[in-house]
C-alpha cells in the first residue's frame, strides 16, 4: 500500500513531521516497508568521470571513452563531443535511460563498429540549457559524487506499507489516517459535503440475480452523462505516478484514485456500450470475455459476472472487460460501486489466476457501507474534471447488511496483556477507531465498524486496544524455571548423541534438502514408493528423498569435482517411506571417499574400505550404549552397496529390522554418477529401530565386577572352508564355556600358498580367565584341547600345526 | 679386623675408578660370591671370641653394607649413562608431521538448535517434534487459517497431491496442534525442525528451520511472552544489554500478535546485536488465538498462553556472521570446515553456549 504524506494529510490533521508519522505507523501495526522518493526518469543520470578517451578507430570525430560510473568496472562510451577528454567530470546515462530533450530511450548500440554502453550528455539534452556544443562539464567538487544521481530527487517521498491481511480498511489512505488518529496522532478530518446536483434517475436497469452462490450482495451505480474524458490534470497524474502506476485517462485515474483514497474499488463502464441492462449473475461454464488486461478468459460455472444482453461485461470485483471499457471518446458512463463476497472473489481469481488491486481489496473485505461515499467522491471529481450530469444513485441489494456486535468484558484486557488501563481510556481508543459503545459496569457492548470485517470476538478488541495504547506498555516478566517434563525424550537424546558421535569420527555434518532428484533417488529408493512433489521448485528437486544418500552423494561429487579427494560427510534427518504424515524415519547417512592415508610419510596409503565403514558403524552403536558382543552382523545390505563388501547390523538375533547398514557403495552407482574417487564407502543408521537399552547407564555402572585371578592367552590357527565366516568360528569358541572364555580376537586371515584353494587360515587369540580360581596348566590344557576339538568337529576346520 | 678395613678401602677405591659393568660384577663376586672375601669373613665369625664377636659382626655388617651400596649406585650410574647415550642416538625430528587426525564438524544449524534447546531447557521447556509432511488441516485450518484466508498466500506451499490435502509443513506451528491434541494443558514446549516454502533466492531457501514455542497455562499473559523472549534473545546472543521492541502485527493463529525487532549496529562491517539505532526483525509471536485452542479441545476461557516462531538459520547467520542462507544447504567442504563446530562443543548452561 503506497501513498504520500501529503495525501495522508488530506485526511489527517497533524503537526507531526514525516519521521514521527512513520514511527507511529509502525507502532500501531502498519509496518513501513520503505519511505523513499518515488522513482523518477531522472534517476538514470549519473555523475561520471572520463578515465580515458581515445580516438575512435573508424571515425575522426568520435572518441571512445572509458567512464567511471562508480562501479567496480568502467564502461565504454562512444562520444562525439569535442570536450570529451581524460579527467573530465560529466553526466552519464546508461542503457534504458530516457533523454529529457527528445524522449529517446537509450540502448546498447554499435557506433561505427565499437559498442557503446550509454551516453555522455550535453546540457541541452538534459534540458538544463541550450548548450549543445559539448557534454556537460562538472567541477572537481563532483569527485565525491561519482556513481551518484546527478539530479536531486524532486519526486515526493512515498510511504510503502506492508498491510497484514486482516486490515483491508488500511488499504485506503483514509483508513490509515483513522488508525493514526485513534493513536492520538492528530485528528481525522471530516469528509466535505457533496454539492452534487442529481436531477435525473439512473435509468439503466440493474438486477442482482437471486441464485445460490451469488457473489454480489450490493450493486450501487449512477450515470454520468455528457462527459468529455481526457488526460488527467497534473495533480491527479502526480498522485497516480507516486503509486508507481501509469496515468490512463481522467475517468480511469479517478476511479483508481478513489480506490486508494477510500479503499473503495469502483468501475466505470461506457454506458453506450452496455446492451440494454446490467445483470449481475453466476457465469456458465464456457462463457468467455476479453478483460482489460487484454487476455481472453474462459469462465467456469458460478463465477460472479457483470453482464448485459450480449454476454459477460466483466468479472465483478476482479476485472472489467474491453467491450464496455471507457475511452477518451466516451460520452456517457455508468459508475459501479458494489460489494462482492471475499470467498467468491478469492475462488474465482485463483481459478483464473488473476490478481488486481480491486481483487486484492475485495477478497480481504471492503466496507459495504462505503458504496455511496465512493460514488459521491468519484462523481464529484469526474464532474469537476470531465464535466457532465450525474444521475441519482441506484442501489440494488440482495440483503440488508447486518451490524456486527460484540460484548467485551473489560477485565479480559488485563488478563491477556498483563497490564491495566483505565476504562475511560479504553473507551476513548475504541470509539476513535469507530466503534459505537454502550457502556455497562464491567463490560462494553460494541457495534463493530462496517470497515472492520476482521473483528468478530472479544480477543480482537484486546488487540485493538493494546496496539493503539502501545506494546511498550507490556511488562517484561522474568521467566519462571518450572519444568513440566524432561527437555528431551529418549529418542531425542539418542538423536543428539549419535549426531555428535558420528561427527567425532571425522565426519562433517551437512544439512541437505528433504527433497531430491528422482533420477538419483531411484538408485537408492529400494522398496519405497516415489513421493512426487506436485509443484517442485525445479525438476531436479522433484521427489521427497527415500534415503539420505541421493543428496549426500550428489554434494560429495560436487566437492570431489572441486578437487577434494578424501571426504567424509554425514547427515542426520528424515527419509520418507510414504506420503502420509508420520511416514518418515530418522536416519544417519554417512559417506566417505578416497584414501585412509594419503601422502603419509609413515603409513602406507590405502583406500577406505568396508571395515572402515564397519568400525564407525559399530563404534557409534556401542557408544550409544549397546554391547558390542551382542550385535549380530549379517552380510545382507541394500542393492546400492557392493554385494560382496557390505553388511547389516542387528541388535539381537530376535530383531528382524537391522539398525544399520555399512559397506562399499556399489561400483555401478559410482560409475553411473561419474564419481571420480579411489573408493567410496558408506553407512546408514536407523534411529527408529533402536530398542531401549536393557539397562540404563546408571544401572550398568553399579554392577562393577572383575576377576583378580590370572588370565591366560593362547593363539590358534585354523584352516577352514572359505564359506565359513569368522563370526561363526568366534561364536563356536565363545559358546564352549562362556564363563571362562573372556575374549576371542581374530588377528590374521590368510589365503594362498600352502593353503588349499577353497580354504583359508584364520588365526585367533583366545583369552581365558576364571572368576573363581587361578587356572592350572592342566585346566588350561583341557580347555585348549576342547577349543580345538569343538571347532574341528563343528566347523570342519583343522588346526594348523 | 684392620685387614678388613684395608680391603674395604682398597675396593672402594677400585670401584671409584672402575667404569665398566662387567668388572663391577667381577668385584661383586670377589667380595660376596660363595668364596668371596666378605663372605669368608662371615664364615669366620664363629671362631671369634665371645667378647669380640659382637663388635666384629657389627663392623663386618657395616662394611658389607657400605660396599654393597657403592656397587649398586655404581651400577645405576653406569646404566643411566648407557641409556642416555642410547637415547641420544634415537633422537627424531619432532617437526615432522604427527599422525593424521580426522576432525569432524557439527553443522551450524545443529549447533544453533542445541543452543536454543539448552536455553529453553533452563526455563522449563521440553522439546516436541512433528512430521515434515503435514495435512492441510494441521498446517492451516486448525491454525485459524481457513481455505479462503488470504494469509495462505503468504505461504508458498509445496503440495504432495493434486487435492492439496498433503503438503510439506510451511512452519513448525502444526507441532502446536499435534502437541495440544494429544495432551492436556499446561503445555510448555519448543519444536525445532525443518520447514518448507516454494520460493528460492539469496535470502529464501526452499527448506529452512524454525523453532516454535508454546506456553499454555491458566494465566500466561503477554508479559510472560515478552519476558521469555527477552531472556532467550539475551542468552542466545550472549549479550548483557538488549534493545528489543514488540511491534503489532498479524498472524491468523495468534491474537494479539507481534513482530519482535532487536537493536543492532554495524561496526567495522560486522553486525553488533543489542545496541545501536537500527532495528532487525527477528521473530513473530502472540497470544494463541482462542479459535486455535478450541480446535485442539482446550477451553480458551480456562487456559491461555503464547506462541512464537523463530527462524533458526537466520539466528545462526546473525550470531556467527554467515552471509548467505543458501550456503547452509550446499555441503561445501570448505564452508562446513569453516562454519562447522567441534563435536565436543556441546552447548550447555554451565559451560556456556559457545566458546
Amino acid at each position: 500500500m503506497k501513498f504520500t504524506i501529503d495525501w495522508l494529510k488530506q485526511h489527517l490533521d497533524t503537526d507531526l513531521n514525516d519521521k514521527e508519522i512513520i514511527n507511529n505507523l509502525t507502532n500501531v501495526g502498519l509496518e513501513v516497508e520503505s519511505f523513499e522518493n518515488a522513482p523518477s526518469e531522472l534517476d538514470d543520470f549519473i555523475v561520471a568521470k572520463i578515465i580515458n578517451a581515445q580516438q575512435h578507430p573508424n571515425a575522426d570525430r568520435l572518441r571512445v571513452c572509458d567512464v567511471d560510473i562508480g562501479k567496480s568496472e568502467t564502461v565504454k562510451v562512444v562520444c562525439g563531443a569535442p570536450n570529451a577528454k581524460k579527467g573530465l567530470f560529466t553526466v552519464y546515462a546508461g542503457p534504458g535511460a530516457i533523454i529529457p530533450k527528445n524522449q529517446m530511450k537509450l540502448s546498447i548500440s554499435k557506433i561505427r563498429g565499437v559498442t557503446s554502453y550509454g551516453m555522455l550528455c550535453s546540457e541541452a539534452e538534459l534540458k538544463l540549457s541550450d548548450d549543445s556544443e559539448g557534454i556537460t562539464e562538472l567541477s572537481e567538487k563532483y569527485k565525491e559524487k561519482i556513481g551518484k544521481k546527478y539530479f536531486d530527487s524532486k519526486t515526493p517521498k512515498v510511504v510503502d506499507l506492508s498491510i497484514t491481511p486482516n486490515r483491508p480498511d488500511c488499504l485506503g489512505v483514509r483508513g490509515i489516517a483513522r488508525d493514526l488518529a485513534a493513536a492520538g496522532i492528530g485528528s481525522l478530518k471530516k469528509i466535505k459535503d457533496s454539492k452534487l446536483n442529481q436531477n435525473f434517475d439512473q435509468d439503466l436497469k440493474v438486477t442482482i440475480k437471486k441464485e445460490k452462490k451469488q457473489g454480489c450482495t450490493i450493486f450501487g451505480s449512477c450515470l454520468i452523462r455528457g462527459v468529455s474524458n481526457k488526460e488527467s490534470p497534473q495533480w491527479l497524474k502526480d498522485k497516480i505516478v507516486s503509486l508507481g502506476q501509469k496515468p490512463i485517462s481522467a475517468i480511469v485515474d479517478i476511479t483508481n484514485y478513489v480506490m486508494i483514497d477510500l479503499n473503495r474499488p469502483l468501475h466505470a463502464y461506457d454506458a453506450d456500450k452496455v446492451s440494454k441492462e446490467i445483470i449481475v449473475r453466476n457465469s456458465k461454464k464456457g462463457e468467455t470475455f476479453e478483460a482489460l488486461d487484454n487476455k481472453k478468459y474462459s469462465l467456469d460455472d458460478d463465477m460472479c459476472v457483470i453482464s448485459d444482453h450480449s454476454g459477460v461485461l466483466g468479472l465483478g470485483g476482479i476485472i472489467g472487460g474491453t467491450r464496455s471499457g471507457t475511452e477518451l471518446e466516451t460520452k456517457n458512463i455508468l459508475l459501479e460501486s458494489a460489494y462482492f463476497l471475499p470467498r467468491s472473489i478469492r475462488k474465482t481469481s485463483k481459478l483464473l489466476n488473476i490478481d488486481t488491486d480491486a481483487k486484492f481489496r475485495f477478497e480481504r473485505g471492503i466496507d459495504p457501507k462505503s458504496i455511496e461515499a465512493g460514488l459521491i467522491k468519484a462523481a464529484d471529481l469526474i464532474k469537476e474534471v470531465c464535466g457532465g450530469e450525474v444521475s441519482k444513485f441506484d442501489i440494488q441489494r440482495l440483503e440488508e447488511e447486518k451490524i456486527n456486535k460484540v460484548k467485551f468484558e473489560i477485565s479480559l484486557f488485563e488478563k491477556i496483556t498483563g497490564f491495566k488501563i483505565e476504562k475511560k481510556e479504553i473507551i476513548k481508543i475504541i470509539s476513535n477507531l469507530g466503534f459505537k459503545i454502550n457502556e455497562n459496569k464491567e463490560s462494553l457492548d460494541l457495534e463493530i465498524p462496517s470497515w472492520r470485517p476482521d473483528i468478530t470476538q472479544p480477543i480482537d478488541i484486546v488487540e485493538e486496544i493494546v496496539r493503539i495504547k502501545g506494546y511498550e506498555h507490556i511488562q517484561t516478566l522474568t521467566p519462571e524455571k518450572s519444568r513440566l517434563k524432561p527437555t528431551l525424550n529418549r529418542q531425542q537424546k539418542l538423536f543428539h548423541f549419535l549426531q555428535r558421535s558420528v561427527a567425532s569420527k571425522g565426519f562433517f555434518e551437512t544439512v541437505t534438502w528433504s527433497f531430491t532428484d528422482s533420477k538419483i533417488n531411484n538408485l537408492f529408493k529400494e522398496k519405497y514408493n516415489e513421493i512426487k512433489i506436485v509443484n517442485p521448485i525445479s525438476s531436479d528437486l522433484n521427489v521427497l528423498r527415500n534415503s539420505i544418500f541421493p543428496n549426500l552423494i550428489f554434494y560429495l561429487k560436487k566437492n570431489i569435482d572441486r578437487g577434494f579427494k578424501d571426504l567424509s560427510f554425514f547427515e542426520i534427518g528424515p527419509v520418507f517411506s510414504g506420503i502420509k504424515p508420520g511416514e518418515q524415519l530418522t536416519v544417519i547417512g554417512a559417506l566417505q571417499a578416497g584414501k585412509y592415508f594419503r601422502l603419509n610419510w609413515q603409513e602406507t596409503e590405502r583406500n577406505v574400505d568396508v571395515f572402515d565403514a564397519k568400525r564407525d558403524t559399530i563404534q557409534t552403536i556401542v557408544e550409544a550404549g549397546f554391547s558390542k558382543n551382542k550385535l549380530i552382523i549379517k552380510d545382507q545390505a541394500p542393492s546400492y552397496y557392493h554385494p560382496g563388501k557390505s553388511g547389516s547390523v542387528f541388535l539381537s538375533t530376535e530383531e528382524d529390522k537391522p539398525i544399520a547398514f555399512f559397506g562399499e557403495i556399489h561400483p555401478n552407482i559410482v560409475k553411473k554418477l561419474d564419481i571420480k574417487t579411489d573408493a567410496l564407502i558408506g553407512f546408514e543408521i536407523y534411529l527408529d529401530f533402536f530398542k531401549e537399552t536393557k539397562k540404563k547407564l546408571k544401572d550398568q555402572k553399579s554392577q562393577f565386577e572383575y576377576s583378580d585371578y590370572q588370565k591366560s592367552e593362547r593363539d590358534f590357527a585354523f584352516v577352514i572352508d572359505k564359506k565359513i565366516k569368522a563370526q561363526d568360528l568366534i561364536d563356536i569358541i565363545v559358546s564352549i564355556d562362556k564363563d571362562l572364555i573372556k575374549n576371542v580376537k581374530v588377528f590374521d586371515v590368510y589365503e594362498g600358498e600352502n593353503i588349499p584353494k577353497d580354504k583359508k587360515s584364520i588365526a585367533l587369540n583366545v583369552t581365558v580367565q576364571s572368576s573363581e580360581k587361578t587356572l592350572t596348566e592342566k585346566d588350561l590344557e583341557k580347555i585348549n584341547n576342547l577349543i580345538i576339538s569343538t571347532v574341528e568337529s563343528k566347523s570342519g576346520a583343522k588346526i594348523r600345526s | 679386623m684392620s685387614d678388613i678395613k684395608k680391603i674395604k678401602d682398597e675396593y672402594l677405591n677400585k670401584l671409584d675408578k672402575d667404569q665398566n659393568i662387567e668388572s663391577i660384577n667381577q668385584i661383586k663376586t670377589e667380595l660376596f660370591g660363595k668364596n668371596g672375601i666378605v663372605s669368608n669373613e662371615f664364615k669366620m665369625l664363629g671362631s671369634v671370641s665371645q667378647e669380640e664377636r659382637k663388635k666384629f659382626a657389627s663392623d663386618l655388617n657395616f662394611i658389607k653394607e657400605e660396599l654393597q651400596n657403592k656397587i649398586t649406585s655404581k651400577i645405576e650410574e653406569i646404566e643411566t649413562k648407557e641409556i642416555n647415550l642410547k637415547l641420544e642416538n634415537e633422537k627424531v625430528d619432532v617437526t615432522l608431521p604427527e599422525r593424521d587426525f580426522k576432525q569432524g564438524k557439527i553443522h551450524p544449524v545443529s549447533q544453533v538448535i542445541d543452543e536454543i534447546s539448552s536455553i529453553f531447557s533452563e526455563i522449563g521447556f521440553s522439546v516436541e517434534e512433528g512430521p515434515d509432511v503435514e495435512n492441510e488441516y494441521n498446517n492451516f485450518s486448525a491454525l485459524n487459517t481457513p481455505d479462503n484466508h488470504p494469509a495462505r498466500d503468504m505461504h508458498d506451499t509445496f503440495y504432495l497431491d493434486e487435492k492439496k490435502e498433503l503438503l510439506l509443513r510451511t512452519h513448525t506451528s502444526p507441532v502446536q496442534v499435534r502437541t495440544m491434541l494429544k495432551g492436556k494443558p499446561p503445555f510448555k514446549i519448543i519444536a525445532p525442525g525443518r520447514t518448507y516454502r516454494s520460493d528460492s533466492d539469496q535470502t529464501h531457501a526452499p527448506m529452512f528451520h524454525q523453532v516454535e514455542g508454546l506456553h499454555i497455562d491458566k494465566d500466561i499473559n503477554m508479559g510472560h511472552l515478552k519476558g521469555c523472549l527477552n531472556y532467550f534473545i539475551k542468552e542466545f546472543f550472549e549479550v548483557d544489554k538488549l534493545k528489543m521492541r514488540f511491534r503489532p502485527s498479524h498472524f491468523p493463529f495468534t491474537e494479539p500478535s507481534a513482530e519482535v525487532d532487536i537493536g543492532y549496529e554495524i561496526k567495522d562491517g560486522k553486525i553488533i546485536i543489542g545496541e545501536g539505532d537500527k532495528w532487525l526483525e527477528i521473530l513473530g509471536c502472540g497470544m494463541v488465538h482462542p479459535n486455535v485452542l478450541k480446535n485442539v479441545n482446550v477451553d480458551p476461557s480456562k487456559f491461555q498462553g503464547y506462541a512464537f516462531g523463530i527462524g533458526i538459520d537466520r539466528l545462526g547467520m546473525l550470531k556467527y556472521g554467515i552471509n548467505d542462507l543458501r550456503a547452509f544447504f550446499e555441503t561445501d567442504y570448505r564452508w562446513l570446515s569453516h562454519f562447522g563446530f567441534d563435536p565436543l562443543d556441546v552447548p550447555s548452561s554451565y559451560r556456556g553456549l559457545s566458546r
